[in-house]
């Protein structure tokens, strides 16, 4: 028994400034005081709380540190581990009170949040499989195997109304109940998982990989016995190390410890697990373009129907989930339909991760119920937006979504309300923008990335994306006439209603939801040719205040042009033809003496 | 597909590199979809995926060869050419543009007699075009490997490829 132990995030985000460094070091000095038998380290997945990384935590106090330097180590081993006393200095100041330290489930962050995925993700060790047992890991396997028959283990995931959490929102007990049944004499299906997270800015499947991967073998193997499969497969991106390396380890734990294998808890069930790597192309994240890619081939969608129920990896009745979802399932399983229904609404149960990004202070991972509105999401758990900004829209679903306005913040978040609003909910991107970006701008910024990652099998998806993109380009420059926004509308639907998968089908959606809220900043690019957020380059011009400018010469020097002109002490003045708009002068000025606009 | 005639090291694998990777197909003999397991190998074993390893994979596997070239074609991750160890990135972002960065980017490809995306025989160097890195004070820009190098004239080029003579 250790009468402390300090929880180090391993997750991305901390290890990439530095968390494994300090978790060595702590170790060394814990050794270097003599506590290496009282004080242990446990290295963890995420916290969720990125933006404060690298974070640890201090039990049993429940101490939360944030953004800890590897030179603070020795103030918290010999102040907090040895004497007791708290290093207030580093510890979140959110958790600070009035001389005592609150609970971090206290904090605004925490708060509202309900963690069901990420349940144990920053509370165990994920690559020790003894930790995973010790937190009920594992029983939802065994009592599925020895207490239930798989008709039995398809309607609890049915009746838990239970949906795909990688974005189309289908009932996953549903998906497992036409695997099972659609074809009677298959000799062979397959449990496949889709880790292959592909969206700018999501990044909750990785950190249920990292955090806690054991909960994802549990839960493949109880669909493998619910539809009758034997195999199953992980396809992750191969952008993941860290998250591939700990699921290499859980899989061969769990072959160790008989969870995986022949005959598991001595019954006649086996099931085996493998991984497989994608190789960095967004389309494999659509269910036929992954399989086709398990198979060996070129990632390009196939068309369906015949559905993978049917017909999918290997042509064999197939079930895909996503990472998230299948997190969902052992808790399902051992707290019942009733505790999964009581959260959420009436067609969304339960809750979903969100990756917090853009302009947000909180950035990171909150996994909230389904029904929490966006307000509640952005300005609590989020902290609102940096240096006093007024929030302008939040963007759901990546490449695939659209965007919430201000008029919409208090929606209350789950598939259907997402949808009606011209949105998804996605695999949990939510990116929020303040009134400095430009709406335009996101959407070709989405759409350079949909051009980019169409695989070029269907014509509306290659060439319609790519003449999208390039209208779009035509209303930033501002050469665009009101018919081109009549066009591109039209041109948006022809590509959604023709193309093959979900990624053409979806990719005009970013431009379809700003044309609708935010059709105003359109037409000043095209009417008005201004950009009001200032950011479409071909738009703006840069001035020099003349009250403003002391005649510093910074800028002149700075431009790399030499637009900027002007004696000593003097205003000076920017040559407009010359300039490139590189933004440089601007960032040199002392006096807040130019604007763009 | 002016990609295949693009200047490169020429190919020699050693004995052992090929070994390691007979092995590595014989490991996966019996798997289904084994190709993009192996391809991913290979490229470790290798460093990239030239037309001779991908010719040994078709002949051990009886995968068409035209087939892997698909697959290996298709993922961004998979790469035909080497790059170098050192691995030059000119800015050709508007203001280093205007600055001279085309000058210094064809400079480059006369001294290193190298096109855009090829490397050095030797595998030292490899060039590619970059867009705006947003180091635009600094104009023109390049960059090899991690470090920047900024306000540049043709004239220092020389002193900057000195520094990676090793």
């Amino acid at each position: 028994m250790y009468r402390s132990q300090v929880l180090i995030c391993g997750g991305t985000g901390c290890t990439s400034s530095g968390s494994m460094k300090i978790a060595d070091k702590l170790e060394e000095e814990i050794a270097k005081n003599g506590l290496a038998d009282e004080v242990k380290v446990v290295r963890t997945g995420c916290f969720g709380l990125c933006a404060l990384g690298p974070i640890m935590i201090v039990y049993p106090e429940g101490t939360f540190y944030s953004t800890v330097n590897i030179d603070d180590i020795p103030e918290i081993v010999e102040e907090h581990l040895l004497k007791g006393r708290i290093v207030t200095r580093l510890v979140y100041d959110e958790t600070v009170a009035q001389n005592e330290i609150k609970s971090l489930n206290e904090t605004n962050f925490y708060k509202k949040q309900k963690r069901v995925a990420l349940r144990n993700c920053g509370v165990i060790n994920p690559e020790n499989i003894e930790e995973y047992i010790g937190v009920d890991g594992y029983q939802a396997l065994y009592k599925v195997l020895k207490e239930m028959t798989p008709d039995d283990v398809i309607k609890t995931i049915l009746d838990s109304g239970l949906r795909g959490r990688g974005g189309g929102g289908f009932p996953t007990g549903k998906k497992w109940q036409l695997a099972k049944d659609l074809v009677k004499d298959a000799d062979q299906k397959y449990v496949c998982c889709n880790a292959d997270e592909g969206d700018p800015g999501a990044f909750m499947d990785r950190s249920i990989l990292e955090g806690d991967p054991h909960a994802l073998i549990e839960a493949m193997a109880i669909a493998g016995y619910a539809i009758g499969a034997t195999q199953g497969y992980v396809y992750v991106r191969a952008e993941y190390p860290i998250a591939v390396n700990r699921l290499q380890i859980a899989i061969n734990q769990a072959k160790e410890y008989g969870m995986l294998g022949d005959n598991i808890f001595d019954t006649d069930f086996s099931f085996n697990l493998e991984i497989r790597l994608g190789a960095g192309a967004f389309v494999c994240g659509e269910e036929t373009a992954l399989m086709t890619s398990i198979e060996g081939n070129r990632g390009e969608p196939r068309p369906r129907p015949p559905f993978p129920a049917e017909s999918g990896l290997f042509r064999k009745p197939t079930v895909l989930n996503n990472v998230e979802t299948y997190a969902n399932i052992p808790q399902i399983i051992l707290k019942g339909v009733e505790w999964f229904t009581s959260m959420g609404t009436e067609r969304s149960k339960g809750t979903k991760v969100f990756a917090l990004g853009g302009k947000i202070n909180n950035t990171g991972l909150v996994e909230i119920p389904m029904g929490t509105t966006l307000r509640e999401v952005v300005y609590e758990i989020g902290g609102g937006i940096p240096n006093g900004k007024k929030f302008k829209a939040a963007q759901t679903g990546g490449p695939s979504g659209g965007c919430i306005p201000t008029e919409l913040i208090d929606v209350e978040i789950d598939y259907d309300n997402l949808i009606a609003i011209g949105s998804m909910m996605g695999s949990g991107g939510l990116i929020v923008m303040d009134e400095d970006n430009c709406m335009v701008d996101i959407a070709k910024f989405f759409l350079e990335f949909t051009v980019d990652e169409s695989c070029g099998k269907c014509t509306p998806c290659r060439i319609g994306t790519k003449r999208l993109y390039e209208m779009l380009e035509k209303v930033t420059s501002g050469n665009a006439t009101l018919e081109d926004i009549d066009k591109m509308e039209k041109l948006c639907y022809y590509i959604k209603n023709n193309s093959l998968c979900g990624l053409g089908q979806t990719a005009p959606n970013p431009v379809l939801s700003t044309l609708k809220y935010f059709k105003d900043e359109y037409l000043a690019h095209v009417v008005d040719k201004k950009c009001p957020a200032g950011v479409c380059q071909d738009l703006l011009t840069y001035k020099i205040v003349e009250d403003k400018c002391k005649g510093c010469t910074a800028c002149a020097r700075a431009c790399p042009v030499g637009a900027i002109s002007g004696t000593v002490k003097q205003p000076h003045v920017i040559d407009t033809s010359k300039c490139i708009k590189c933004g440089a002068c601007m960032s040199k000025c002392k006096f807040a003496a130019i604007i763009k606009e | 597909m002016g990609s295949t005639e693009k200047k490169s090291v020429p190919f020699n694998g050693t004995a052992e590199q090929e070994k390691a990777l007979r092995e590595v197909i014989a490991a996966h003999k019996d798997q289904q979809g084994a190709l993009m397991p192996i391809l991913q190998q290979a490229q470790d074993i290798y460093g990239y995926l030239p037309i001779e390893v991908q010719t040994i994979i078709a002949e051990e596997t009886g995968i068409p060869l035209e087939k892997i070239y698909g697959v290996v074609t298709f993922y961004a991750q998979f790469s035909l050419f080497p790059k170098g160890k050192y691995k030059i990135s000119v800015c050709l972002g508007t203001a280093c543009y205007v600055k001279g960065s085309g000058d210094l980017y064809n400079k480059l490809k006369e001294k290193l007699s190298l096109e855009d995306g090829e490397c050095t025989p030797d595998g030292k160097f490899s060039l590619e075009a970059c867009r705006c890195i947003g180091a635009c004070g600094l104009a023109p820009v390049l960059t090899i490997n991690d470090d920047v190098y900024g306000k540049l004239t043709v004239k220092d080029l020389d002193d900057v490829l000195a520094k990676y003579a090793d």
